[in-house]
């Protein structure tokens, strides 16, 4: 963590698309119209989506559409880490850091970023590119994780990370999940136990009899 | 009620007292940062942990006491009652653990910070923290931040009680204050670091325990325990505050609130605190005449002759008008003066206003001040409480915050609150549809009426509309009287109480400004327009419009040279007391009309102020009430209906008299930062145009 601040280049002015718009009146429309500053938050989130970033004139358009304080919307923005507060790439990877992932090599995800896109929150030269350290992002099993974009890629090596990102340069899509082929999480090398697959078709099933139920006609 | 020990006392409390509150019913003394009376509360210093016992038994866990209720505690159990223990070892451990954190980030500038000497932190840390420090680490330090001319902002200070944020957002009504980032990186801040725009923003300085909010203009100016400190009352507005003047010798270097729950609770507008620095400049220190159109610095006795000379002609040819910062002391050796010469032509209201002369109910806020809490709706007519009285503004907006639902007919302009505009002139007072119902089925209606209603060429048809209005909406009742005045300068009511009008035949301020006098007398009279003819001769303070038109100049003092009288709106009689001595040759103002008197052969028949105040009110008996003010009494006798006189009405909307808040009167515009402020704000309001 560290003290986080409004970017020091702001674009003239910020609009909701119509596209976003039409989510953002979804939004409010969840909230009474007294409270609709309740969904600050998901609003914000839609910006960041349609911008890529939270800029200075979008956190006053979200005051004004939802008749909030300006300083209330700069709260939430710097109070949560999710929120980019400066221009990120067009694929923003965001490593974590934290025990489990360290200790399964995110040190070397960490460098490969420094080398192939630059400093912690900086953009790459080619605007692709941007990264940033994170917190326990809550996939520990398939540590080391990176998040790109909306999306998990876990069991990663440098190696996988280079590919990922290479393929990401060319225009091509990358899957998200294991660089290994594992099935979400289970163990390296493939489930060892549980493996019957009629304990999954149903036929052990057997009838239970609940107590106190009617009696079935 | 609820029965509860506190380290062994038994109190009886009301069931939704904080445990805080409990504890100091019992007398228990509970150090705290975060919680405050007036403040939601926010329960993020842990500074009041207490120990909490139930069946004997006490809890895993220390407890905030600030934000927990009494009746929110598990029901007493084997026979004992709840106990809160203030002053085990737990507790003392808690506190001193508490103190060590807030203390791993709080620099140790004791000696170069402004809050040294008068810093909850520093007295609290002494009481409960350890003697030193086991903190190696680095502190962290939080970059400066602007809050505007009026508040120095030390953000390293800070320890993140959000009182200042809770105060703007809630009292003040300007949620521009927010905490940005968080734990260790939270900061408080403005958004983009723009002036506070609040009138109240000054007190968030009070608010601050450290020394992160301090006074800008005060900024290393003296330490509390060099100020001599006076009790005495505000003068900047006609609530007529209750403020503390902090002087060292010559100079008054601050001025701070007391706590007055009747009027100010314990905030104070920006001007009242900050207008200070204007009491020593522009100030008329020694008598001037004017010799061959030029003012020239004279002797007491040749200034108080050549004012004797001009106004000997007496009779119809000569008058006096008060202003708006006058004493009443002042006020009545004018009036005995002039009426000994023989001159009907005395008037105490410069702004024109048409008030006076019946009833005092018909002038003043009879509804009382504390009396707005209790309010459940209110029409303002005419006024703009935000700069005409910024703390009584912040009781309307407590009122509606609880429910109060608030009208404007006049100027719609950002008060703070929401309310229904219902129009911008005298003819909405008929169009009030929905409203009139509002106030009729209320139960606590309130009729506000300012200054920008009644100071106009037909502000008397006007007061009479209000006061039919008033009286056909039932806002008079038995024990409550919902007609209120909104006075903007501090000497008027005094002045209507003294009957500082024109006497039979005499002429008002507007007539005797238009000339035809030989000789006209003004009491600090700045904002009004002044004759062409005839000789003026002023009694005042500062070197501002008065003096400028001024023949004879006799200087007098401001309100923290003198102890005096003052009226506020509510008719609540005050004194006000000396805190520094006058300036240079200036005399006070009672005495300089004395003098005049002796020297004229026309001896007032009092020497000292003793006497003249026992003369006041003998002739006026609603002197001799200091701090009371009359409220409902009378109320069942009192019609508003008859107010006012009958006439025509025109269509033009209500302005307000106040158009500058911070350059209202000769102190103000005397004063620095007022001059500052001014500018920051005309600044604002242009940006916000274009």
């Amino acid at each position: 963590m560290s003290v986080r601040r409004l970017a020091a280049e702001q674009p003239e002015r910020f609009a909701f698309t119509p596209a976003t718009m039409e989510q953002v009146r979804w939004w409010v429309a969840k909230y009474p119209p007294d409270r609709k500053q309740s969904a600050v938050i998901p609003i914000m989130w839609l910006v960041q989506k349609q911008e890529g970033w939270v800029s200075e004139p979008a956190i006053q358009a979200i005051a004004e559409l939802l008749e909030m304080p300006k300083i209330r919307v700069l709260e939430v923005a710097t109070f949560y880490t999710m929120f980019h507060l400066a221009p990120v790439g067009k694929h923003h990877l965001q490593v974590c850091g934290t025990t489990p992932c360290m200790l399964r090599g995110a040190e070397e995800l960490k460098d490969v970023c420094k080398r192939r896109i630059g400093e912690k929150h900086a953009v790459s030269a080619d605007g692709l590119f941007s990264w940033e350290e994170v917190e326990c992002v809550g996939a520990c099993v398939n540590a080391p994780v990176v998040a790109i974009d909306d999306y998990y890629h876990e069991d990663l090596s440098a190696e996988a990370l280079e590919t990922l990102m290479d393929k990401l340069a060319r225009g091509e899509a990358i899957s998200p999940g294991s660089a290994r082929g594992r099935q979400t999480s289970e163990p390296e090398g493939g489930t060892a136990v549980l493996s019957d697959p009629s304990l999954y078709d149903g036929s052990l099933a057997r009838l239970v009899k609940l107590p106190g139920l009617p009696e079935k006609a | 009620m609820t029965k509860i020990l506190v380290d062994g006392a038994e109190v009886d409390v009301p069931p939704e007292y904080t445990l805080l509150q409990a504890c100091e019913a019992a007398g228990a003394e509970i150090p705290r940062f975060c919680y405050h009376e007036r403040l939601s509360i926010a329960g993020n210093c842990r500074m009041c942990l207490i120990e909490v016992k139930v069946g004997g038994k006490s809890g895993p866990k220390p407890v905030a006491s600030c934000a927990q209720q009494v009746k929110d505690l598990p029901p007493a159990r084997d026979n004992m009652l709840n106990e809160l223990v203030t002053k085990s070892a737990t507790v003392a451990k808690a506190r001193n653990g508490v103190m060590e954190f807030l203390l791993i980030n709080h620099p140790l500038d004791c000696p170069i910070c402004d809050q040294g000497g008068e810093c909850d932190l520093q007295d609290q840390a002494v009481a409960y923290g350890r003697s030193g420090s086991r903190f190696e680490e680095n502190k962290r330090a939080v970059e400066e931040k602007f809050m505007g001319p009026l508040v120095k902002t030390v953000m390293t200070r800070c320890i993140q009680c959000t009182r200042c944020i809770r105060f703007a957002t809630e009292v003040a009504g300007v949620p521009e204050l927010g905490a940005t980032g968080r734990g260790e990186d939270m900061e408080v801040t403005t958004y983009l670091e723009a002036s506070l725009s609040s009138e109240l923003s000054a007190n968030v300085i009070d608010l601050c325990p450290v020394g992160a909010l301090t006074s800008k203009p005060y900024a290393f100016n003296a330490r509390p325990w060099e100020l001599t400190k006076t009790e005495s009352v505000d003068v900047m507005d006609a609530l007529g505050s209750a403020i503390r003047v902090d002087a060292r010798g010559e100079a008054v270097l601050r001025v701070l609130p007391r706590v007055n729950d009747e009027i100010n609770e314990e905030w104070i507008s920006d001007k009242t605190r900050y207008a200070e620095d204007g009491l020593s400049r522009q100030r008329l220190d020694r008598p001037y005449v004017r010799v061959n159109g030029k003012l020239r610095a004279a002797s007491w006795d040749e200034a108080l002759q050549a004012a004797a000379r001009a106004l000997a002609v007496g009779g119809d040819r000569i008058g006096a008008i008060a202003g708006d910062l006058a004493c009443a002391e002042s006020m009545k050796a004018t009036l005995d003066l002039f009426r000994v010469l023989g001159s009907a032509n005395t008037d105490c209201r410069p702004d024109g206003a048409k008030l006076g002369g019946g009833a005092r109910q018909g002038y003043l806020f009879n509804s009382t001040i504390a009396g707005i809490d209790d309010a459940d709706a209110i029409l303002l007519v005419g006024t703009n409480p935000r700069v005409e009285a910024p703390v009584l503004n912040a009781r309307i907006r407590k009122a509606w915050l609880r429910g109060a639902e608030v009208a404007v007919i006049g100027e719609a302009t950002d008060l703070t609150y929401r309310y229904a505009h219902i129009g911008a002139g005298p003819q909405s007072l008929g169009q009030l549809g929905a409203v009139a119902e509002l106030l009729k089925n209320a139960q606590r209606p309130m009729i506000i009426v300012g200054q920008g209603a009644l100071a106009r060429p037909d502000g008397a048809q006007v007061l009479r509309a209000v006061g039919r209005l008033a009286a056909q909406l039932g806002v008079v009742r038995e024990a409550w009287n919902g007609f209120n005045v909104l006075h903007t300068a501090a000497a008027r009511v005094g002045g209507l109480d003294l009957g500082f009008l024109p006497a039979q035949g005499g002429k008002s301020a507007e007539e005797m400004s238009q000339g035809g006098l030989d000789a006209l007398l003004l009491l600090g009279v700045d904002e009004a327009p002044l004759p062409s003819t005839g000789t003026v001769i002023y009694v005042g303070t500062h070197g501002d419009a008065g003096a400028h038109r001024a023949d004879i100049i006799l200087p007098g003092v401001a309100y923290t040279e003198k102890d005096a009288t003052w009226v506020n709106t509510e008719g609540r009689v005050q004194y006000g007391r000396r805190a520094t001595f006058p300036k240079g040759d200036a005399k006070e103002d009672w005495t300089i009309l004395r003098a005049l008197s002796a020297v004229m052969g026309k001896t007032l028949p009092y020497d000292s102020l003793a006497q003249l105040r026992a003369k006041m009110i003998a002739d006026h008996p609603s002197f001799g009430q200091v701090d009371y003010a009359p409220g409902a009494a009378d109320a069942t006798r009192f019609d508003p209906a008859q107010l006012g006189a009958d006439g025509s009405i025109s269509n033009e909307p209500f302005r307000s008299p106040i158009t500058d808040f911070y350059l209202t009167n000769p102190i103000a515009r005397a004063s620095v930062t007022m001059a500052e402020c001014s500018r920051l704000k005309r600044g604002a309001e242009r940006v916000a145009a274009e």
